[in-house]
């Protein structure tokens, strides 16, 4: 049985590249810098032989247990859970308890990600290849050490896209979640200042890591090698139990998921009513953007960018408060203009195939692109007007504001216009309607990167003018650029968000049965 | 009956030109074929559906049904043949082609993130109908499908059966003349289909045409009128349903045409418990 699902990823994996070339790019940029990164740690390890004790093993338990946060944490943040084997699909096989884990185990190891650290951790055997007994334990602990980060991975994905299974609770847990990762950055830093505080702070972490869940298997071989055995056999242990108590918590949410396969939620019926669509005009286009509207408030895949950007000036702020200069707060109008208005680059692929009601119902593109980017333009217009004002609070650099408002609303009004364009064009795998925003299907990253990283770059021609305005003030001090660019960039930004919306318009009205077929692959 | 073949006529000739003005078909379909990859999905199949009639099209599992419903809507690009809709090509005036169906897809999903009432109102009002008119038939379309306590609640919330008759309703609301409906009855309870039956039986008698795929052979013999068998993408029979049956119950016939029925003395291995 458990081969049989090592077998099944195995096989699930060449079906992905074999169904479209562009899987196989991004395997294949993938897997070069997975290689890189690989062989640098292996590398590094190996150097370590030649070491003092000491720092060997602060530097090894300090890196197991940064890559047990990573396999816990890394698959939600990053939304790229990787759910081929969904053990939701497994519920009507009656596979034997203890083999569906130890095959999805295993199955979690095939895989970039899975192979990298099973080669990194079997490289600290080679730190540790000073004695037979050191080389031992290391390797116990490096196989104990992948193990409990498959499984950290395994609770912690389990926990978040399976046990919530009512609608309500799944729409509110996947916002709040996202806060946390999105403040990531100043917790870390927060940290590093710990650490540049004082000179053994990282040895006395190691130690302490040591002796937990973290970091007991990453320790073995160092402890061995220093002579402690009995610090060893404990953290033996401590490093069994780890495993032990994943494993039990994993089985314990497993159980609770196949047996509760998502359901809706239960409502009371309620009486009508058109909300936000009696407020919109009765046309297409008004219609759309009502509907557009309702669900940038009621979908957690809208709601998930809508609370990155509170966080923004939050994180800016502290950016601000690390270096003392308020430069980059500066510029919290301009990156959350493009954040919202690039989100709208694959509406139509959160849509799913609920389009084909545009396409059966004879929608005109450009009243389905105008009403999906005035939504987003409501959400969007009076945050950037006030992230874009708000930091000279703080500054006080008023000269530098029509700069900055030009800047803002070109880059929204540009990013709307090519949005539009792009996703009248280009589907892209996203997390399905009712799923959570981090359960996210197996796609063709390679071409979704080329898409997002094409669009951006092209983004980045279109507000060139504006940059440059906002730069020539910036160098020269002179505060007529940035008049200047108050008028331009609206007026350049319509300008372009007209001809986006016109030309996505066209593509839409020419290859909506080709878009419609698209999304139904992804589905 | 008659039973067709890929028709051999040119498809750029248009249905009623070389007749003497015989009434114009509710949809007319031309050799339309679809490949998927190396699979042959719909090998040629033309078709009238003459207006006023209610027509079912049955068929195996995975013998084209949809692809071709698809092809005949606007949803999905023939490779070759055309679909007329009352005389208006749907392919090359998809708009005005569009004006006049009323389409419920199978297998696709809603915007279930709006309660009934709004999605049917979006439908209304993404055809450009005016506010009221939505208005005064969401209500009637919601009181009708049994709808109404669950007006407020969000479709994603509603069980298959519920999400089925909304769909219905979605495609009713422009008072379509051609309706195409695949696999409307899927999942709805017993009372909501005698219902929807009474409404496209009121529909066809005042001149609208119903288009249903199915494969409950049973719900076609008493529904319809017309009868198209479709199996591995090929058109076998089309007509009235007592041509089509010949004497004989819809179901049998439609094996015989069909064909494939496996021996029934295999998986003796299936009573030994």
């Amino acid at each position: 049985m458990v081969a049989h699902l090592l077998r099944l990823k195995i096989t699930l994996l060449r079906n992905g590249v074999r169904r479209s070339p562009w899987q196989l790019v991004g395997l294949v940029i993938g897997t070069l810098y997975a290689l890189g990164l690989v062989s640098l740690c292996v590398g590094g390890l190996f150097v370590l032989r030649q070491g003092e004790i000491g720092l060997a093993h602060t530097v090894v338990v300090l890196g197991g247990a940064a890559a047990l946060l990573g396999w816990a944490i890394v698959p939600l943040a990053v939304s790229a859970a990787d759910m081929t084997l969904d053990p939701a699909r497994f519920t009507t096989f009656a596979v034997p308890m203890p083999q569906l884990l130890a095959g999805l185990t295993l199955g979690g190891l095939v895989g970039i990600p899975g192979v990298a650290t099973s080669l990194v951790a079997l490289a600290t055997v080679g730190t540790w290849s000073r004695n037979l007994p050191a080389a031992a334990g290391a390797l116990v602990g490096a196989v104990l050490g992948v193990l409990s980060c498959v499984l950290a991975s395994k609770v912690m994905t389990t926990a978040t896209a399976g046990l919530a299974t009512s609608r309500r609770f799944k729409d509110v847990s996947a916002i709040v979640f996202m806060i946390p990762l999105v403040l990531m950055g100043p917790i870390a830093a927060g940290i590093m200042q710990g650490i540049a505080g004082s000179g053994d702070f990282l040895p006395r972490l190691a130690g302490t890591l040591s002796w937990t869940p973290a970091g007991a298997a990453w320790s073995l071989g160092g402890d061995v090698a220093a002579g402690s055995y009995g610090a060893a056999a404990l953290k033996l242990l401590i490093a069994l139990a780890t495993v032990a108590g994943l494993a039990l918590a994993w089985k314990l949410l497993l159980q609770r998921a196949l047996v509760t396969p998502p359901h809706g939620g239960t409502s009371k019926p309620r009486a009508g009513g058109l909300g936000l669509f009696r407020l919109f005009p009765a046309t297409p286009a008004g219609a759309i953007a009502a509907r557009s509207l309702s669900y940038w408030l009621r979908d957690p895949r809208y709601a998930a960018a809508l609370i990155v950007v509170p966080l923004m000036p939050v994180l800016l702020m502290f950016q601000a408060g690390q270096t003392g200069s308020y430069a980059l707060l500066e510029f919290v109008g301009p990156l959350t203009a493009f954040l919202l208005a690039w989100s709208i680059s694959s509406d139509v692929s959160y849509d799913s195939t609920a389009f084909a009601l545009h396409l059966a119902s004879g929608v005109r593109g450009i009243h389905d692109r105008l009403g999906r980017a005035v939504a987003c333009l409501i959400v969007g217009l009076p945050v950037v007007l006030a992230f874009s004002v708000g930091p000279f609070f703080f500054t006080g650099d008023w000269t530098r504001l029509p700069g900055i408002l030009g800047l803002s609303l070109g880059v929204l009004f540009t990013g709307l216009g090519l949005a539009s364009v792009v996703s009248a064009r280009y589907t892209l795998a996203v997390p399905l309607p009712g799923d959570s925003p981090f359960k996210k299907p197996p796609g063709n990253v390679g071409q979704m990167m080329a898409v997002q990283f094409g669009g951006m770059g092209a983004l980045t021609l279109l507000v060139a003018p504006e940059v440059g305005l906002v730069a020539a003030q910036f160098i020269t001090g002179s505060p007529l650029p940035g008049w200047i660019n108050l008028f331009l960039g609206p007026a350049l930004g319509l300008a372009l968000f007209a001809g986006g919306v016109r030309l996505g318009g066209k593509w839409l009205d020419a290859r909506g049965p080709e878009l419609l077929a698209q999304l139904a692959i992804n589905r | 009956m008659t039973v067709q073949q890929p028709d051999p006529r040119s498809p750029e000739t248009p249905p009623a030109a070389d007749l003497p003005a015989p009434p114009i078909p509710a949809l007319s379909l031309r050799g339309l074929a679809k490949r998927f990859g190396p699979k042959i999905a719909v090998d040629g199949i033309s078709l009238d559906v003459p207006a006023g009639s209610f027509y079912g099209i049955v068929g195996p599992n995975g013998a084209g049904k949809t692809t071709t419903l698809s092809m005949a809507t606007g949803l999905l690009r023939p490779e070759f043949g055309t679909a007329l809709v009352h005389g208006v090509d749907v392919w090359q005036q998809p708009l005005e082609a569009k004006k006049l169906m009323g389409i419920l897809p199978d297998g696709v999903r809603l915007f279930d993130r709006l309660t009934g009432e709004q999605l049917l109102s979006y439908a209304g009002l993404l055809r450009g109908m005016d506010k009221d008119v939505v208005a005064a038939r969401v209500k009637e379309l919601l009181a009708a499908l049994d709808l109404g306590m669950d007006a407020g609640t969000l479709v994603v919330d509603y069980s298959a059966g519920m999400t089925k008759k909304i769909a219905l309703a979605s495609a009713l609301i422009h008072a379509p003349r051609l309706l195409v409906l695949d696999e409307p009855f899927e999942s709805v309870d017993p009372v909501s289909a005698a219902n929807i039956r009474d409404i496209l039986d009121r529909y066809v008698a005042s001149g609208g045409t119903v288009i249903v795929s199915s494969h409950v052979m049973d719900l076609v013999q008493r529904m319809c009128d017309h009868v198209a068998v479709v199996a591995a993408g090929r058109l076998l029979a089309a007509g009235s349903v007592d041509e089509v049956r010949a004497g004989e119950s819809l179901e049998d016939r439609f094996v015989q045409l069909v064909g494939g029925r496996s021996q029934t003395g295999g998986l003796a291995w299936l009573r030994t418990f």
